[in-house]
């Protein structure tokens, strides 16, 4: 009997087990069958087209690079900044630790709601929809994945060589610089990535503030067209040649972000394998 | 005796000091972010709060052309899509973290482990394109059909199962959701069950205690708590999911008993009227639902968090 | 006072400098560092009790004694190292070349360019060999140019790793062995031509060909420096040094000719330590 159960809920662990695989196998296939179906050398070079119509997603490609670059150019040096005070300066200070767990809500927190907020804070201030909205909003929730990695990173960095840099004279943020940061790199390339992946496929936070333009614009101070919402609205329309472009649309959202994700895990691991190699 | 010039040391002092202080604005930017999502969203909805009381949180109505709002309905939709997906996705969350750390070939562990983390780097509105055009359809035509006529008959149960199927609904948001939520939980819960120390274990199994009774009696107890925490991170990111869910839910700020029936979440009303609502108090109203998902979501994720901590230091000291 | 004879030959040691047991009463040769009733606290608990003692310039004192007696804890002191931490205080008087170090108004980072340290694990930096011993000058900014590569090679030189690098000075610092990168910190630490120069069981985590190669360098540095050392290992402070201090639970029990501690200790418990009855 016992035995018995033992092994059903073993097998129940490796249904379990099954049964996530498959639902990432499921949306990849799916991804890939109606995705390749709707790519087509159009897609990088037309604008999207009104129902009915031939086009491609160039200005919803573009808009959501502009926008993604300009959400991290924003978030990174506030959340590298922010970290560095975490690990170095205020270290075990209660305003850190109020902060780390502020942060670590922040993560987790609905970007719907962080849309809603710079609507209040920028677009109803403004007056318009804008792509600057639309990036301040990505950056909102660049910052804590960039603080998160930054602090872990520099905390890994040994204390031996802050010491040895202190010992010369070095202030700390001459350390910093030229010591702790160089040492950290690529722990903190990892991270950078790894916002990159989590803000190019956010919708909820574009859709009330960058809204979505049909035409090519680079008025950072209008609405701007970008991959998301496009997928949002194509997808959701009856026409079948907007849906296509909905699935090419997903399928590029998709492949890039798990590149990145992949790269980072990459990355991660050769610093792991380094640290390891190096004791 | 080493010669230092006075001028270059004083700036290096400036610099540090500029330095520190930009750090510190930066972190202190953080806890300025977060009161400041809070404050916009009671700006905003303060005309509807204001308008409504607290008849906002226990009506059901939501009418733009007589400019009646209530968050009943989207609340309701809110809570069951999450239960839904907690149910589906603790359990199966559970045991893909069992496979992991106890049962899983080594060779097999990184694979998998991975495989299971870009589920979750795929973007929420991959997961609602997917839920809409690819699962709903096959639970309109086999799973619902199934359920309407099988569960359906049985008393108290049987009424969240009425109905016609419609293929989007609570139900298939909740699925979705599920799916959405398994890398997290089985991620964290993984996690978790790293934590237990080997020794702990291995008694176990010196004692004669299958896998199962090793799992049941010592892992799970042992790190109980930080597996509520997952829980709970799950449930956050449940309750606040906007995109897949907006796809398949269907769009109807109503409650209805069957599961099978469209319905809405705070976060889809938001998503799919924000930028067609007309008139002030049909924002407003948006912005209070934003503000209830605010209030809801944080509490979770607050406890979920301080939960994890706990954890972290029980397991920090005892190392 | 012991005659110069009795030191071993195979050292050739110069004529030691004269140093009395705990105070300065015999005052021949330059003092370098004077310490009076020197406490020290890591939060409530005291590691240095009432150390007193005269260090002279140009020559090597070490210091020995059993782990968490307190010699490490000394060194951090002599370069206010401590100060990084929160929760570690010193009370007491130390003088370095007649300035009390432990004032409030001591510029700590102008104090450590001052007193260089070298740590018991290398600490390369993640920069090329020559920047990483140019940092300490660049730092001050005393040299740039020609200047500073000819203090970088001097300093390469002084520490006898010139001829092991000098083709590969743009190679990260940190690809050098083990022990050419203690000797990388020696030569990035002498560099600015400190005053003092200090080393925190420098040879601990090298294998026994790369710690003589050290042992010869800081005999040839002797000559410039005043040079304090910790060690574990007593046959190395028997070899290198000229004055010897065992420290015991934070007190200094002995100090003296190293020739004289290592074969007529005063104190007991000496005798039990360098014997190896205990520690």
């Amino acid at each position: 009997m016992r035995r018995f159960r033992n092994g059903a809920f073993l097998a129940l662990a490796v249904l379990a087990t099954t049964i996530g695989l498959a639902c990432l196998a499921a949306i990849l296939w799916t991804l890939v069958s109606h995705g390749f179906a709707g790519l087509s050398s159009q897609v990088f070079t037309q604008m999207t087209p009104p129902p009915g119509s031939r086009g491609g997603l160039l200005n919803a490609i573009y808009g959501s690079v502009v926008m993604t670059l300009l959400g991290i150019l924003i978030g990174s040096p506030i959340g590298l900044l922010a970290g560095t005070y975490l690990a170095e300066y205020g270290r075990r200070s209660p305003l850190s630790t109020t902060i780390r767990f502020i942060n670590d809500v922040l993560l987790s927190a609905p970007s719907i709601i962080i849309g809603l907020f710079v609507y209040q804070i920028v677009v109803v201030r403004v007056g318009h929809f804008s792509a600057l909205a639309g990036a301040i909003a990505l950056a909102v929730i660049a910052i804590p994945v960039t603080l998160r990695t930054t602090e872990d990173m520099l905390n890994l960095v040994p204390a031996g060589m802050k010491d040895a840099s202190a010992a010369l004279g070095a202030y700390p943020w001459r350390t910093l610089i030229s010591v702790i940061y160089p040492a950290a790199r690529s722990g903190i390339v990892t991270g950078l990535l790894l916002a990159i992946a989590r803000i190019s496929g956010e919708t909820a936070p574009l859709l009330f503030t960058a809204l979505n333009n049909q035409f090519w614009s680079t008025d950072l101070n209008a609405p701007m067209a970008n991959l998301p919402v496009v997928i949002f609205q194509f997808a959701l329309s009856p026409y079948t040649n907007w849906q296509d472009l909905a699935w090419a649309g997903a399928l590029i959202i998709t492949t890039t972000i798990l590149l990145l994700s992949i790269l980072a895990r990459f990355l991660l691991a050769m610093l792991q394998a380094q640290r390891g190699g190096g004791r | 005796m080493a010669i230092i010039d006075q001028g270059h040391a004083a700036r290096q002092l400036i610099y540090e000091k500029v330095f520190r202080s930009a750090t510190l604005c930066a972190a202190i930017l953080v806890l300025l972010i977060l009161g400041g999502v809070g404050a916009s969203l009671v700006h905003g909805a303060w005309p509807a709060l204001h308008r409504f009381g607290t008849g906002f949180v226990t009506r059901e109505i939501w009418n733009p052309v007589t400019q009646q709002f209530g968050a009943l309905g989207p609340m309701y939709g809110t809570i069951v899509t999450s239960l839904i997906a907690m149910l589906l996705a603790v359990p199966t969350g559970f045991g893909i973290a069992l496979f992991l750390t106890e049962l899983c070939p080594p060779w097999l562990k990184r694979p998998i482990g991975i495989a299971i983390e870009l589920l979750a780097a795929v973007p929420s509105i991959i997961f609602g394109i997917w839920g809409l055009f690819v699962l709903a359809p096959i639970l309109q035509s086999q799973t619902q059909p199934w359920l309407i006529a099988h569960v359906g008959a049985v008393p108290v149960i049987g009424s969240l199962f009425r109905g016609p199927p419609f293929g989007i609904g609570i139900l298939t948001a909740g699925v979705v959701l599920a799916i959405m939520v398994l890398p997290f939980i089985a991620a964290t819960m993984r996690d978790v069950f790293d934590t237990v120390p080997a020794m702990l274990k291995e008694s176990g199994y010196g004692l004669g205690a299958t896998t199962w009774e090793v799992i049941w009696h010592i892992v799970v107890p042992h790190s109980r708590v930080g597996m509520v925490g997952g829980v709970m991170l799950g449930l956050g990111r449940a309750l606040g999911e906007t995109m897949a869910v907006t796809f398949v839910i269907g769009n109807a700020h109503r409650i209805s008993a069957s599961l099978l029936a469209p319905g809405s979440t705070i976060a889809s009303a938001i998503a799919n009227e924000f930028t067609e609502a007309d008139g002030d108090l049909y924002t407003s109203s948006l912005i209070a639902l934003g503000l209830l998902l605010f209030l809801i979501t944080f509490t979770v994720i607050a406890l979920a968090q301080a939960m994890l901590r706990r954890l972290e230091r029980q397991s920090g000291g005892r190392l | 006072m012991m005659p110069s004879s009795k030191i071993p030959k195979h050292l050739k040691l110069r004529p030691p400098v004269p140093v009395a047991q705990g105070t300065a009463e015999s005052g021949a040769g330059p003092a370098k560092i004077e310490i009076r009733s020197l406490n020290f606290y890591y939060g409530e608990v005291r590691a240095l009790s009432d150390i007193s003692m005269t260090i002279a310039d140009r020559a090597i004192t070490a210091f020995i004694g059993p782990s968490g007696c307190g010699k490490s804890t000394l060194l951090r002191v002599l370069n206010r190292m401590y100060a990084l931490y929160p929760h570690q205080r010193a009370e007491g008087e130390v003088r370095i070349g007649g300035e009390d170090i432990l004032s409030a108004t001591v510029d700590v980072a102008d104090l450590r360019y001052r007193i260089g340290m070298v740590f018991q694990r290398p600490t390369p930096f993640p920069m090329t060999v020559f920047e990483n011993v140019a940092f300490g000058l660049r730092l001050h900014a005393v040299a740039r140019g020609a200047e500073l590569h000819h203090r970088v090679e001097a300093a390469l030189r002084e520490a006898a790793l010139w001829d092991e690098v000098k083709d590969m000075l743009n190679k990260d610092g940190r690809s050098l062995s083990g022990g050419q990168q203690q000797r990388l910190c020696i030569a990035r630490t002498i560099a600015v031509n400190p005053d003092v120069l200090l080393l925190d069981e420098p040879t601990a985590a090298l294998d026994p060909i790369s710690t003589l190669r050290i042992e010869e360098t800081l005999q040839a540095l002797r000559e410039k420096f005043c040079i304090v050392i910790v060690t574990h290992n007593l046959q190395q402070a028997a070899r290198v040094s000229h004055v010897t201090g065992f420290m015991y639970m934070g007190e200094l029990v002995e100090m003296g000719l190293s020739s004289a501690i290592f074969t007529t200790p005063k104190d007991r418990r000496t005798d039990d330590y360098i014997t190896g009855r205990f520690g």
